[in-house]
């Protein structure tokens, strides 16, 4: 074995126990930090793929952001664990069913190897020939992503401009009692709007 | 013989990088320890103190004091903390502050791993280090713990945000996500006119205060601002465990410094690269000086440590409400401004920055 597939290996298997753990594990705090390890070892196993962009993307996207809020949320909520547990025999069954399903589906690609066109497949299924060293992922990415399928990609990021959007406007509540502050007006001050020098003859002592 | 010389190899092609990054912590180990002497002289130089001068010449020796007083301190593990949570976040935040370390070029050969998307790597490896935070304050099973996790982690996604979009225009600028790149694009005949503070200048501002937020540095330390509240989410630390939180946050400015200096300040380029002519370079000790090199990059991550510290003495603390205000309301707005004007300079091949070869 070489070095690269002890790597493999090693973050493989580490991605399927946290997956695992995501689904086992009572607390939820500690579900979602395994998945932010499931996050991590899938883009390790990217980053063997040479899909640097992607992997880095990853780790960059889903678990330095996506994953921070996600676990604001858990923390924040409290839950009831026992609550959570409650389906869990009477789901299981078709749980079991889409993930055989899956397996199947993996299993039929991966040994049904008699027609040609599906050999020619999994030919691309093999790592490939490692690019060299001066290639850049990211700027192939990049020059696909903005001239093949620039709509495609504007498109998606309409739609989640509008999700955001929408999120926000269904839930934002505006106070009517709150204490606002305004800095430009506050920049803007001037002596006159603070300080009143009030004139008067000084008392006589009596 | 063959079989030895394979070995010789391989036990050298994992020996090479060993050594580059042992000879990048050992000294970067120092260079927290002694930013934390600077930063007490410094401070209180500022405030007309003198600040720590018994142990050693100038005080010189303080900080492997205080490193000695901690490391005999007890580590107290909060009844009902969960132990392995609690111990393995300050470690999540030191691996983040060093790991950015890996692909930081300290001259034009020397840098331990040259990737090509290093700038991305940075941002990535960077964003772990809220999860120290998150980890700390919900690990040591207290209420202020987790409220301060809360505060700052909050803070510094928020400001991760703005300093992320000040460097997509620095790539813009720069048309290369390697660090290395991005420096020699700042080469020119016009010294440090040429380098990106100028035309980036919102985007150097922005990117600099976003540091500072990102490292809960004052004004921007309300998860832990000494005068107001206990610590924020480190509350419960104590001993070493407390101290690998300031290890990585001293570490987390000596980055943002070095990050700020390589992609506005041109790196390891001299100021008078490109002004002064080659004979000039020739000159044995003055021509070293002015040349290019690795003491201009120290030199320039002096000076924006030294700004951070100066920050800290000058300004009155935020309060919350308005560092989100400044974070989400004012940056973002102004970086993407401004990424869109970079975009324009870039395409009308402003010179000197664009356009005109090296």
């Amino acid at each position: 074995m070489t070095g690269v597939q002890i790597l493999f290996y090693a973050f493989a298997t580490m991605m399927v126990l946290s997956a695992l753990m995501v689904i086992t594990v009572r607390n939820p705090v500690r579900s979602a930090l395994f998945l932010v390890l499931t996050f991590v070892s899938t883009s390790a196993v990217w980053l063997i793929m040479e899909a640097e962009f992607l992997a880095i993307v990853l780790v960059l996207v889903y678990v330095g952001a996506v994953m921070v809020l996600f676990l604001f949320v858990v923390m924040m909520l409290d839950v009831n664990t026992a609550r959570l547990k409650e389906g869990f025999i009477s789901y299981l069954p078709v749980g079991i069913g889409i993930a055989g399903l899956f397996g199947g589906m993996l299993t039929y690609l991966l040994y049904n190897m008699q027609a040609s066109d599906v050999q020619t497949k999994m030919r691309s299924l093999y790592p490939p020939a490692p690019k060299p060293a001066d290639f850049s992922n990211t700027e192939q990415l990049g020059e696909v992503l903005y001239t093949v399928y620039v709509y495609p990609f504007e498109i998606a990021a309409v739609i989640l401009l509008v999700a955001m959007v929408a999120a926000i406007a269904l839930t934002f509540r505006r106070r009517s009692n709150r204490k606002y502050q305004n800095p430009d007006e506050q920049v803007a001050v001037k002596r006159d709007d603070r300080v009143r020098v009030v004139k008067m003859d000084s008392e006589e002592k009596k | 013989m063959d079989w030895l010389i394979d070995q010789i190899q391989y036990w050298y092609m994992w020996a090479m990088p060993l050594s580059g990054i042992v000879s990048i912590m050992i000294p970067l180990f120092l260079a927290v320890a002694y930013t934390t002497w600077l930063e007490r002289r410094v401070i209180g130089a500022m405030q007309v103190r003198i600040g720590p001068n018994i142990v050693g010449w100038k005080g010189l020796l303080q900080p492997i004091a205080d490193v000695a007083k901690l490391a005999f301190k007890e580590i107290i593990i909060p009844s009902g903390a969960n132990k392995i949570l609690f111990l393995v976040a300050p470690v999540i935040m030191l691996i983040s502050a060093f790991a950015a370390w890996a692909v930081i070029p300290f001259n034009a050969q020397l840098v331990l791993a040259d990737v090509n998307a290093g700038l991305l790597y940075v941002l990535a490896v960077t964003s772990i280090g809220v999860y120290g935070v998150i980890i700390a304050g919900w690990a040591s099973n207290s209420k202020y713990a987790l409220l301060g996790a809360m505060r700052s982690a909050a803070q510094i996604v928020a400001y991760e945000i703005a300093m992320g979009f000040a460097l997509v225009g620095v790539l813009l600028a720069a048309g290369s996500l390697n660090l290395g790149g991005i420096i020699t694009a700042q080469q020119g005949e016009y010294g440090l006119l040429n380098w990106f503070w100028l035309p980036l200048l919102p985007l150097f501002l922005v990117y600099f205060i976003s540091g500072v937020a990102e490292t809960n540095r004052a004004p921007f330390d309300v998860a832990e601002g000494e005068s107001e509240i206990v610590a924020g989410f480190h509350v419960e630390y104590s001993g070493m465990a407390f101290s690998v939180f300031f290890v990585a946050e001293y570490a987390n400015i000596l980055l943002i410094s070095a990050l700020a200096s390589i992609m506005f300040m041109g790196g390891w380029l001299s100021p008078f690269d490109g002004l002064l002519s080659q004979s000039t370079m020739a000159i044995p000790i003055l021509g070293y000086i002015l040349d290019n090199g690795m003491h201009w990059f120290f030199a320039k991550i002096f000076f924006f440590v030294f700004m951070f510290l100066w920050f800290r003495a000058t300004f009155p603390r935020y309060r919350y409400d308005q560092i989100m205000r400044l974070g989400w309301k004012v940056f973002i707005p102004i970086t993407i401004v401004w990424i869109l004007v970079v975009g324009f300079m870039v395409l009308g091949q402003l010179s000197p920055w664009w356009g005109a070869t090296i």
